[in-house]
Formats: C-alpha cells, sequence, structure tokens
C-alpha cells in the first residue's frame, strides 16, 4: 500500500504565521512531525456531569510529555467525555485542567493550537475537495502558506492523486488518513484518537499503528480511546482503564500496559459475548 | 488569529460550498418567486394597489423564504460534525456564528436582488428610478433577518421538529423588521419617492441590538 | 444513594397562608373597587370597568416578561438550574396574563365600537407579545435534554425580551402613521379610577407572585424526579 512507504516519509513542519510564543522554537524543514516537545497533561479531580449523570468523577491524573496512552473501557465509561474534555470541546463541570510544554505553562486558550484530534466522526466537509478541506483548516489554525503545507500533508497519508477529489467520494480510511493529516497540519504537541480505528480494514489499523508509532517517536503525546485490542495499540506506553466514570486500572508511566490492555479486551468480548 | 480574520476565512468556505452547488440559492429564489406569483392572485395588482400592499407582500415572501432558507448554515454542520472540527480550532467561537452570519446575509440579499426586477415587472411597480433607495432598505432590512436567523438556525438545530420551528421563533421576533421594512418601501417607492429616516434608524436600531445579544450570547449555543 | 445537585426544602410549603390571604383580599378588594366603588364612565358605561383588569394585567404580564430576561441572564451566568425554573414560570404565568389582557380586549371593544378587534397598537403588541412568548413555551416542549433546554431557551428568552420595546415602537410608530380607532382608556381618568387601577394592579401582581413561586416548585419538584429517575435506573443496570 502507497501509505506504509509514505509513513517512512519525512513530514513537514509547519511555521507559525502569529507571533510565536515561547514553545515553537524548534528549525524547520525535515523535522519529524509532531514538535520535539510533547505537551504534558495534569488533571485535577476532574468531574463532568451531563443533567443529573456524572459522565466522570474524580479524574485526578498526570500524563507525561511523549506518552502514549490508551484509554479503554465499555461504551459510556467515559472515555470521550475525557477526551473532549482534553480537546476543550466540552468543560469539565469541576476541576482544572493544565497543560505543560517543556515546564512551561500553556495557557488554555493557546492549548488549542498544539492540539489535533481525529475522531469517530471524519469532521470534514464533504462537499469540499481534500485539499480545500486541508487549506481551510490550515487557515484557521493561523498557519502560512496553508496551499503548500496542504499539498505537503497529503503526500505522506498516500492522498496526494487525490487532492483535487471530493471528500464525499473517498472510503472510510481514506477519510480518517484524511482527518489525521489534518490532525497534524500544525505539528501538534497532543494527538487525541477518539476510537480512530473503527471501521477501517486490517491494513488500514495497520497504517494506523506504524503512524501511531512514528508521532510517538517524534515526541508528540498521544491519547486513544480504543476498543478491544487491536493494532493500533502498538505503540501504547501506558493503559487506562475507565469504568462508570472513574479511572480503575492505570498502569502507571513505566509500566507495562499490556496487562491493562488484555484485561479490557478479555472483559469487553465477555460482555460482547454475553449479548 | 482574529475574530475578523476567522470570520473571513469561514464566510469564504460557506460562500465556495453554496456556490459550487448553487442549490440553496436556486430553490429560495423560486420559493419567493413562488410566493410573489400566489400573492398576486389574492388582489388585483393595478398601480396604486400595488405599491400599498406590494412592498409588505414582497418583504413577507423574503421572510418566509429566508426562514426556511437559514435552517441550512448549522444543519451542514451537523453531517460528520464538522461543527467540532471548528470549535477545536484556536478561533473565537462567536467567528463561527459571525462567518455563517455573513454569508446568510449575502445569499439573502443575492436572493432578494434577483427578485426585484420580478417584482417590479409583475406589479408594475417601477424601481430603477428610486433604486439606492430600495437597496438601502433591503440592506438594512436583510441584517436583521440574517442575524436573528442564523442565531435561531443553531438554536432550532439542537431541537426536535426543526424545520417548524425556525419559522416559529424567528417570524415574531422579526414582525418590527416587517412593519420597518414594508413601511420604508411603500415610502421609497411612493410618488414623490421618499426615504424614512425614521424607519431606517429603527431598522439600524434593531440590527445593532441583535447582533450586539448575538455577539454575547450566541457562542453558548456552539457548546457541548 | 441519590445524587442531588441542590437540596430542596420540600417540607416547606410554595407558598404561606398568610400570602394567599393577603393575594385573595386584594383581589376581592379589587373586584369590589373596579365593579362597585368607581365611579360609571359616562360614554362607555359599564363595559368600561374591564379596563382596570385589562390594563393591570398588562402591567404585570410586562413584568412577568421582566422576570423571565432576568432569569435568562443569569442562567446564562451562573447555570443554575434554578434560574431556568424561574424564566419558565414567569413566561407561563406572562402568558396566562397577556391570554387575559387579548380576552377582555374585544370584550371591551364590542359593545362600544361594535367590532371585536381593531388592529390598534396596544392590543396588536399585546398579541405578538403573546405570540412571541407562546413560542418561548413552544421551544421548550421541543427540547427533551435539560441543560440543553435551559440554555436554548435562556437565549431565546433574552432575545424575546429585547424584541419587547422595539414592537410596541414599531407598532405605535406604524399606527401613529395609519390611525385606527383606539381601544385605550377612552374617557379621562378620574381619581378613584386612578386608585382602583393601582389597586387592581396590586391584585394581579399578587397574583403573580403566588402563580410564578408555585410554578416554580412545580418545577424544581419535576426536576428532582426526574435526577431520581435517572438514579435509580442507572443502579438497577
Amino acid at each position: 500500500m502507497v501509505a506504509r512507504s509514505s509513513c517512512c516519509a519525512i513530514w513537514f513542519r509547519a511555521e507559525r504565521s502569529r507571533v510565536s510564543t515561547p514553545h515553537s522554537t524548534s528549525p524547520h524543514g525535515g523535522a519529524l512531525s509532531g514538535r520535539g516537545n510533547g505537551l504534558r497533561i495534569q488533571f485535577n479531580d476532574i468531574e463532568k456531569r451531563y443533567g443529573m449523570r456524572l459522565a466522570l468523577r474524580g479524574i485526578s491524573l498526570e500524563i507525561a510529555a511523549g506518552e502514549c496512552v490508551a484509554l479503554v473501557g465499555h461504551n459510556g465509561s467515559g472515555k470521550t467525555t475525557l477526551l473532549k474534555i482534553v480537546a476543550q470541546l466540552t468543560k469539565p463541570s469541576r476541576g482544572t485542567l493544565a497543560f505543560y510544554s517543556a515546564e512551561n505553562s500553556v495557557p488554555l486558550e493557546e492549548v488549542k493550537s498544539l492540539v489535533g484530534m481525529v475522531g469517530h466522526n471524519t469532521l470534514l466537509y464533504e462537499e469540499m475537495t481534500a485539499e480545500e478541506n486541508l487549506i481551510f483548516f490550515a487557515k484557521l489554525f493561523g498557519l502560512a502558506n496553508p496551499a503548500e503545507l496542504s499539498r505537503k500533508a497529503l503526500q505522506p497519508v498516500g492522498l496526494a492523486n487525490r487532492a483535487s477529489d471530493l471528500v464525499r467520494t473517498f472510503s472510510r480510511g481514506m477519510r480518517q488518513r484524511l482527518s489525521i493529516a489534518r490532525a497534524l497540519l500544525a505539528s501538534p504537541g497532543l494527538l487525541l484518537f477518539d476510537e480512530a480505528g473503527t471501521g477501517l480494514d486490517p491494513e488500514g489499523q495497520h497504517w494506523l499503528g506504524t503512524t501511531i508509532k512514528h508521532l510517538r517517536d517524534s515526541g508528540c503525546t498521544i491519547l486513544m480511546s480504543t476498543h478491544g485490542r487491536n493494532e493500533t495499540q502498538e505503540a501504547v506506553t501506558r493503559a487506562i482503564r475507565l469504568e462508570g466514570g472513574r479511572i480503575t486500572h492505570d498502569s502507571g508511566a513505566g509500566g507495562n500496559p499490556n496487562e491493562v490492555l488484555v484485561m479490557a479486551a478479555v472483559r469487553e468480548s465477555g460482555e460482547e459475548g454475553q449479548q | 488569529m482574529t475574530l475578523a480574520r476567522a470570520t473571513s476565512v469561514i464566510l469564504a468556505k460557506e460562500l465556495r460550498t453554496e456556490f459550487r452547488s448553487r442549490q440553496l440559492l436556486g430553490t429560495t429564489a423560486v420559493f419567493v418567486l413562488i410566493v410573489i406569483v400566489l400573492f398576486s392572485f389574492t388582489f388585483n395588482p393595478t398601480s396604486t394597489e400595488s405599491r400599498r400592499f406590494g412592498p409588505g407582500l414582497l418583504w413577507l415572501a423574503f421572510l418566509f423564504a429566508g426562514s426556511l432558507m437559514l435552517q441550512s448554515s448549522f444543519l451542514r454542520e451537523q453531517t460528520n460534525d464538522t461543527l467540532a472540527a471548528l470549535r477545536l480550532a484556536p478561533i473565537d467561537p462567536f467567528s463561527i456564528i459571525a462567518g455563517k452570519m455573513a454569508a446568510n446575509f449575502l445569499f439573502l440579499l443575492l436572493v432578494e436582488v434577483i427578485l426585484l426586477p420580478v417584482f417590479a415587472v409583475l406589479y408594475n411597480v417601477a424601481i430603477l428610478p428610486v433604486l439606492p433607495q430600495l437597496l438601502l432598505v433591503l440592506v438594512m432590512g436583510t441584517i436583521g433577518l440574517a442575524a436573528t436567523g442564523t442565531v435561531f438556525s443553531a438554536v432550532a438545530a439542537q431541537a426536535r421538529l426543526r424545520e417548524l420551528l425556525l419559522p416559529l421563533l424567528l417570524l415574531p421576533v422579526l414582525a418590527p423588521v416587517l412593519i420597518a421594512s414594508t413601511e420604508a418601501t411603500i415610502g421609497v417607492l411612493q410618488d414623490p419617492s421618499e426615504l424614512s429616516l425614521v424607519w431606517l434608524t429603527f431598522l439600524a436600531c434593531f440590527d445593532l441590538i441583535f447582533l450586539t445579544a448575538a455577539w454575547m450570547v450566541g457562542e453558548y449555543l456552539l457548546e457541548e | 444513594m441519590a445524587t442531588q445537585v441542590q437540596t430542596l426544602p420540600t417540607t416547606r410549603p410554595a407558598i404561606s397562608v398568610p400570602s394567599v390571604l393577603l393575594m385573595f383580599f386584594l383581589l376581592a378588594a379589587a373586584s369590589y373597587g373596579a365593579l362597585i366603588w368607581a365611579p360609571t364612565e359616562n360614554t362607555m358605561g359599564i363595559v368600561q370597568r374591564i379596563f382596570y383588569f385589562h390594563v393591570a394585567s398588562a402591567w404585570s404580564g410586562f413584568i412577568s416578561f421582566f422576570i423571565v430576561f432576568f432569569g435568562s441572564v443569569a442562567y446564562l451566568r451562573t447555570r443554575a438550574p434554578k434560574w431556568d425554573w424561574l424564566s419558565v414560570a414567569s413566561a407561563e404565568v406572562g402568558v396566562a396574563f397577556f391570554t387575559v389582557v387579548l380576552v377582555t380586549g374585544p370584550i371591551w371593544a364590542k359593545p362600544v365600537w361594535g367590532i371585536w378587534w381593531t388592529w390598534d397598537a396596544r392590543l396588536t403588541s399585546s398579541f405578538l407579545l403573546w405570540v412571541l412568548f407562546v413560542s418561548y413555551l413552544v421551544l421548550r416542549t421541543l427540547v427533551e435534554e435539560p441543560e440543553r433546554r435551559a440554555l436554548v431557551s435562556a437565549v431565546f428568552g433574552i432575545f424575546a425580551a429585547l424584541d419587547i420595546p422595539l414592537v410596541y415602537f414599531s407598532i405605535w410608530w406604524f399606527r401613529t402613521q395609519h390611525p385606527q380607532p383606539v381601544i385605550g382608556d377612552g374617557g379621562k381618568l378620574d381619581a378613584r379610577m386612578g386608585w382602583v387601577l393601582l389597586l387592581c394592579w396590586a391584585a394581579t401582581l399578587g397574583v403573580m407572585v403566588v402563580l410564578i413561586r408555585l410554578r416554580y416548585r412545580l418545577e424544581a419538584l419535576r426536576s428532582e424526579v426526574d435526577a431520581l429517575r435517572m438514579e435509580s435506573a442507572r443502579s438497577t443496570r
């Protein structure tokens, strides 16, 4: 598959068009994706309420820069809610969230430009071409040379030859790849994947797993919610299990994530067997 | 990323998507046309009567068409949850609303400008001599329509029966716009033509008040 | 164990006996004043007496809608459900008052002018206000999730309330340009009529306060029941 070989290709670094903030000092040209400084995240007693329902309770956690964390748990356990809070799509009902880049605290408004998210939905405009989608989001993120950036971003995901095609004509796998290209446009320090492997065929999942490994190696912090046991979990350095909005298991910063992953997978398949 | 810049990027996107398909514009224009024609059956469009009733019917047609067409601005963002994509970007949430307001304003104005000559022909009204004044009234009224309509379409997008809900919410609130725009248009089309400062100032106040209200509370509608 | 966001003083009654008594006293006094004590108006006769309740209801209706605006703004700032409860209670009571206005208007008009409805400024504006807040209530029935519902109705409530002066001005100015018979005060107001009007207003204010408190309590209880229901649904899963 074209994508696999392109994964080894060199990603292009984006240059900020705004006044530079303390952490955007890395050299451009030829650098790997993600920034050298992944973001560190600190959760302080995060709680999220929807009406009278507690989706998350008492989440206190620290995720170090460069970790690749898998969030596991069945549907409704709070994984997506947690990711949404990190992405600042929703505010916690209680508790605080803090982000750090190389020991410097990053104010919440600036964090958005350092975060890329690949959601369950593609978050793409069907009636625009692949290139137009990327250019649009590049502009919204305040990146310089959106057109060039967009063209360069399509190559590693193997969509360069489909740049002028409407997203409406893309398969699920292609849309996921474009979604990832979009998330990587601004060279994020933190990447969020919300069940990004769903709907991909085994080849696509393998590609995703390799891509995540590359991104982790380049220093990006990664937070991904997954379901069951799949190839995308190869790069994981830490696993956290959520149930009923609480953390039940955490393999820890230096620990072995596999135990948690296996246990979670067994439980999930057990539930599925019962249904 | 400043508010103005983000708004213009989103505006450009809205315009590009719409002009590619032209479905919305075309359908809205045809709808206004149908309403204008049907209204003409309800009275005898002689010259004097046209000048008395015509403007009101014209603005009614614009309001109805607007309240149907404005739906799509936020419904469109529900496919693939692109609204979340917009909210992920480091932009002021109000720029999402402002961009759509501006796009809706331009679309509506375009439809109105296209239908104006048709109205003039069907109802025997001379618009050319007073075209600038007419356009001024159109612009002032349409700002109110687009601003309020965009905010309410964000409201309706979260409710059931949204096709019915948007007109239900929008039309009563826009009653002052209907009155002011109609009266101003009648004044302009009169012989001798008269541009009512009272009504124009009123429309300006309406627009200002609702744009400010939209700016202050609009972004709450985008929250999750 | 129930997860209660707010503790409700459900043991305390919503309204105290003295306040209900006061309300009934005011209503009785106002009725006496309007129907018996006030002098009969020269031109319109007995029918004119309905004017006291017509105008008093309109004033109390306005205050109710102002409370909706206030509650909506407070909700957006604090997100405390009680402001939403206050808003819906006031909106319903306001709609009730304006229904009285819209019904008493024609009752007054028919004997005096011979027609049920004239599109005069005040009546037309009242009608539009009534429609506006009925829309507010309809909106609420179409959004199921309580927090979402509170949020969108707060936004719409603010817009609707801001619209009120614009509605009044535009209809008034329109009517100045195109005059029509007015269902207004008609004749002059002599001193006793003025007192009776104030008394009627006090009575309608009393009714307003009592009704809003009752409705507020109803909404608070509904919210508590929903919470308990959701909690029990979760624990039996």
